[in-house]
Order: C-alpha cells, then sequence, then structure tokens
C-alpha cells in the first residue's frame, strides 16, 4: 500500500527511537530518566474542577478560539506574568496542547520553500512539521555555543526565503534557557530582517535561577512573536491536551482558520480544568517547581560526580549530561546501559544530530528513582565499556 | 528564618531521615551550613520532634482512638491554657487543639481498647474542674495522617519513554 502515501509524507524518516522504547517497554525493573512528562498527577483541585464540569453537563463544543473564561484568564495570566497585553477575542486560541498549535503557525505562515530557522538539539517534532507544512528547516547546530543559539547563528542561517525562527528555552532536551539580555541580542536580528519569531514557551513557568523572559514582551517583538504555551508541564496537564497560541489577530485569525476545520476546539473539560489552573493552581504549581529545582541539583551533582560531564540546566526538567568521555555514541550508551543495568535514557541526537554524545535525563522522576539511576549509571560507566 | 530555612523545613516534614548532605545537595548549600541551620531550627524549637508515621493497623498492637469535642468554662485570669494543661498531660491524649465554634478542646485519645479509652473518658476526663460536656467520637478509619494518604496509589501511569 506504500504508492498511496504522499511524497511529503515519504520524506519524514520513521522514528529510529521507536523500536528502542518498545524495547523498554517489555522489560521490567527499569528505572526510567526518559520520560518526557512530570512525573506529578495533575493537582486535585484542577482534577476535581474537571469533574465537577463533567457532572453539571459541560459536553460540548466551545467556539474555535476556546471558551472565553479560558481566553480570559490566559490574557490575565500573559499580563500578570510578561506584562503582555493581547486581547481575549481575537489575539489568543485555545488549542489541543501547544503541538497543535505549532502545526498551526507553521501552516498559518509557510509558503511551499519558506524557511524555517530551527536551532537543534531541539524537540522532534519541529523539524517535521516544518517539512509537512512544506516549509524548509534550516538547523542551527547550538553544541559550540552552550546549546543557546546566538544573534550572529541567526544572521548566517538568514537567506531571502527566511520566514521565520523557531525557537524553545528552556530547553527541551538541554535544559538551556536564554536570558533577558540574549533575547534582546536575537530580537534585532529579527526585527532587523523582518522575521517573525514561533517562541514555544511550554517550560517557561519551569525556570529555576532567574525569572523567565518572554522574547514577546521585548520592545517591538509582540507583533512579530508567536507565543506557544500550555498547562502539560507546569501544572502537570500532559494528558489533557490544551494549550494556546497568543499574538497578532492577523497571525491568530490565520491560525484559527486551520483549527476550526481540523480540530474544531480543545476539550471542553480540558479547558474548563485549565481555567481552574490558571486561577486558583500557582501554589501548587510553585511547590512542583520547587520538588523539580532539588532533584536539578542532585542530578547533576550526581552525573559530575560520575564522571559525566553536566551542565546545570536552568529550566525544563532534564539534565544533558556528556557521555564523550565513555568513548561511546550515544545510541551505544542508552541501549548497553539499558540492557546492562535497565536504565533508561533518550540518545541525544534524537534531537539533532549536534546532540550526538549526549544523552537526555529527566528528572521528572522521584528522587529515590533519581538516586538508584545515578547508582546503576556508575556502576555502568565504572567498568568501562 | 529565610526561604533556605523554609526549604530545609519541607525537605525534613517530608522525610526525617534524609541525610544533611542530600539537602545540602538540593538547596544548593554547604553541609556545614544545613547543619547549623538545622540546629538552629531546632533550638528555636521551630522542629519540634523528628517522628514517624506508622500504619499500626498493619500490626498485631491493638490501637484505637477516639476524637473528643470539650466544653469548659473558662476558668478566670488563666483562662482555657491552665484547663488545657490538665486535660493533655494525660499519656492517654495523643493531640490536643483550642477551637472556635461549638466547643472548646477538640482532644485526640488514644488507647488499646475502646473500653479503656471509655474509661479514660468517664473516669479521668469529666470529672475534671470546669468540664461541661463531653462528646466522644470513636474513629473507624484512617484515610490521611498528617499530609501522608494512608492507601495511595503509587503506580506511575506513564509510558516509560516520551519525548
Amino acid at each position: 500500500m506504500k504508492d498511496f502515501i504522499s511524497h511529503k509524507v515519504n520524506t519524514i524518516p520513521p522514528s529510529g527511537i521507536r523500536q528502542f522504547f518498545d524495547l523498554i517497554a517489555t522489560m521490567e525493573g527499569v528505572v526510567s530518566l526518559g520520560v518526557g512528562e512530570p512525573d506529578f498527577v495533575t493537582p486535585w483541585h484542577i482534577r476535581e474542577a474537571a469533574v465537577y464540569a463533567i457532572e453539571r453537563g459541560y459536553t460540548s463544543y466551545t467556539s474555535n478560539a476556546g471558551s472565553p473564561q479560558l481566553r480570559e484568564a490566559i490574557s490575565k495570566r500573559l499580563y500578570y506574568d510578561y506584562n503582555l497585553t493581547y486581547s481575549q477575542e481575537d489575539e489568543i486560541l485555545v488549542t489541543v496542547g501547544v503541538s497543535e498549535a505549532l502545526d498551526l503557525i507553521l501552516r498559518a505562515i509557510i509558503n511551499p520553500g519558506d524557511e524555517i530557522i530551527i536551532p537543534e538539539p531541539c524537540y522532534v517534532s519541529y523539524k517535521s512539521c516544518t517539512i509537512l507544512a512544506g516549509g524548509v528547516p534550516v538547523i542551527i547546530p547550538t553544541m559550540d555555543t552552550g546549546f543557546k543559539v546566538t544573534p550572529d547563528q541567526i544572521e548566517t542561517a538568514i537567506s531571502p526565503k527566511t520566514k521565520a525562527l523557531l525557537i524553545s528555552y528552556p530547553s527541551n532536551p538541554t535544559g538551556t534557557a536564554l536570558n533577558r539580555d540574549e533575547l534582546i541580542g536575537i530580537s534585532k536580528v529579527i526585527k532587523k530582517h523582518n522575521l517573525l519569531v514561533i517562541s514555544d514557551e511550554i517550560y517557561g513557568l519551569l525556570t529555576y535561577d532567574q525569572p523567565f523572559t518572554s522574547i514577546a514582551s521585548l520592545p517591538g517583538m509582540r507583533d512579530r512573536t508567536i507565543l506557544l504555551d500550555g498547562f502539560s508541564k507546569a501544572y502537570a496537564m500532559t494528558g489533557w491536551r490544551v494549550g494556546y497560541a497568543a499574538g497578532h489577530k492577523d497571525i491568530i485569525s490565520a491560525m484559527c482558520k486551520i483549527h476550526q476545520y481540523s480540530m474544531l476546539c480543545a476539550s471542553i473539560v480540558s479547558q474548563m480544568a485549565a481555567v481552574e489552573a490558571l486561577k486558583n493552581g500557582k501554589a501548587q504549581m510553585e511547590k512542583m517547581r520547587d520538588e523539580y529545582n532539588r532533584r536539578r541539583r542532585l542530578i547533576v551533582n550526581g552525573f559530575n560526580r560520575i564522571g559525566l560531564d553536566c551542565f546545570m540546566p536552568e529550566g525544563a526538567f532534564y539534565a544533558f549530561p556528556s557521555i564523550t568521555s565513555t568513548g561511546l555514541s550515544s545510541e551505544d550508551f542508552a541501549e548497553k546501559l539499558l540492557f546492562e543495568e535497565k536504565v533508561a535514557v533518550v540518545p541525544g541526537n534524537v534531537f539533532g544530530d549536534c546532540g550526538s554524545g549526549y544523552i537526555r535525563c529527566s528528572y521528572a522522576t522521584s528522587l529515590e528513582n533519581i538516586e538508584e539511576a545515578l547508582v546503576r549509571i556508575q556502576r555502568f560507566v565504572g567498568r568501562g565499556n | 528564618m529565610d526561604t533556605k530555612d523554609r526549604e530545609i523545613l519541607e525537605i525534613l516534614e517530608k522525610d526525617a531521615k534524609i541525610p544533611l548532605a542530600k539537602i545540602a545537595l538540593m538547596i544548593a548549600l554547604d553541609e556545614e551550613d544545613v547543619k547549623s541551620r538545622v540546629e538552629n531550627l531546632e533550638k528555636k524549637e521551630i522542629i519540634l520532634q523528628y517522628k514517624t508515621i506508622i500504619d499500626w493497623e498493619k500490626t498485631d498492637e491493638e490501637k484505637v482512638y477516639a476524637f473528643i469535642e470539650v466544653r469548659v468554662i473558662p476558668k478566670k485570669n488563666t483562662g482555657f491554657d491552665a484547663i488545657a494543661k490538665r486535660i493533655y498531660n494525660f499519656p492517654e491524649v495523643h493531640s490536643m487543639y483550642l477551637m472556635a465554634g461549638d466547643y472548646d478542646f477538640a482532644v485526640v485519645v488514644e488507647g488499646k481498647s475502646m473500653k479503656e479509652l471509655a474509661y479514660f473518658v468517664a473516669e479521668k476526663l469529666s470529672p475534671l474542674p470546669h468540664i461541661q460536656s463531653t462528646g466522644t467520637h470513636f474513629l473507624l478509619k484512617k484515610y490521611k495522617l498528617d499530609g501522608k494518604i494512608i492507601e495511595e496509589e503509587t503506580m506511575d501511569k506513564r509510558l516509560a519513554m516520551t519525548l
């Protein structure tokens, strides 16, 4: 049946890591540092709000853009946290997670052959979604600049076909964040070349050492930025599938055009849960963040002690230690570690070629698991594979 | 008390057995610093005691708890505290609170049998001076204790790997 598949889809390489995942699922006693979602269950008051919504019969569609209550709550949160003003009427779109929002924005702005600049390593969908939208991903490897994209690198990557820069800081998989000054440097290049920025800020609230800056809040950047965020990571709501985009009304309305014919709207139950998260979820969210912060210091110290060089990530819940001292490739390291010590980690090159020599280790798991994993990894490294 | 002290307290409240070196790593302080902070918190009696939460139901020990509402007529000058002292000094009293509302003290008592607790209420508690009335409620089941859910479902429902 392969003849029926479109050329475009055929150009997307099959995900090699899938087999590795399937293998882990069949094994017992695995300590996993491979999970890209919080180990916390959604706070009870949010779950309770959803149950109550169902009880009261909230089972219908909402408007395409999302329920007015949620859009209002999002508008307020962006104002309080970043001093950004977005009209709930036409500048906010509620989506089925940031994943949908990302697909929408790429499809809304790309003409065939348009280029999207993507710093790597990055979340796995960026490149493929760009290709599926008819665009051309232009990759910037960032391993030599501390996994932070620089204005110079962007300047070099820009061509007459460049449409947008797609960034996500704090980063999955590296945990690096960009501070205000670094973002200002980038914003100057963006303005100079009249480009857009797609900013995936799903880990924005999980920043530890200094407050998060949204690039949209920098001078002259609000209308050039499509801010994507959601509830999955900070509020431990991955399974609810609810996120949003905020930006200039022309762009939001273009995204909504696609959204209304494809997704129609996000689940009303999830939207009502999200309203509760924004209204009353701050204290519990901060508690979870404090907990991640403690684990972060513990796991980074652990890797360095073992002899796997690891920088201190500023956000998200991933550590990205180098495994080059072992002489193994990322994939061999991950596979051998799984078979010999039953610890699951993700090879860094899954997130782009320049992630080679690193592994992504999620600390969204209990302290006990982190410590057990470190003991096993130390044993593994000590054997000198 | 600063945020580091608060963090130390939060960590210890969840796990009193955690080594100080580990706390030091978790909150980015020297071990010596953590040690002196903990000593200070102990000295100031902010940390009162290091305790263990035990599910006695799983042992052979017989333990019965009752929750007693106590109404009193407060003493002149010394008020509630003097009466409270005469109650909480009994070893049967597990915990005790002064309440706002329908009654004055909430007293949780612990014993080996209902008979033993009934005896305590009838013979020790009720006859005390200034006590107006008591209402005894026996505890049937513990669901949550000091922030810990007793029969907590801990299964990780996530996939072992996600990107």
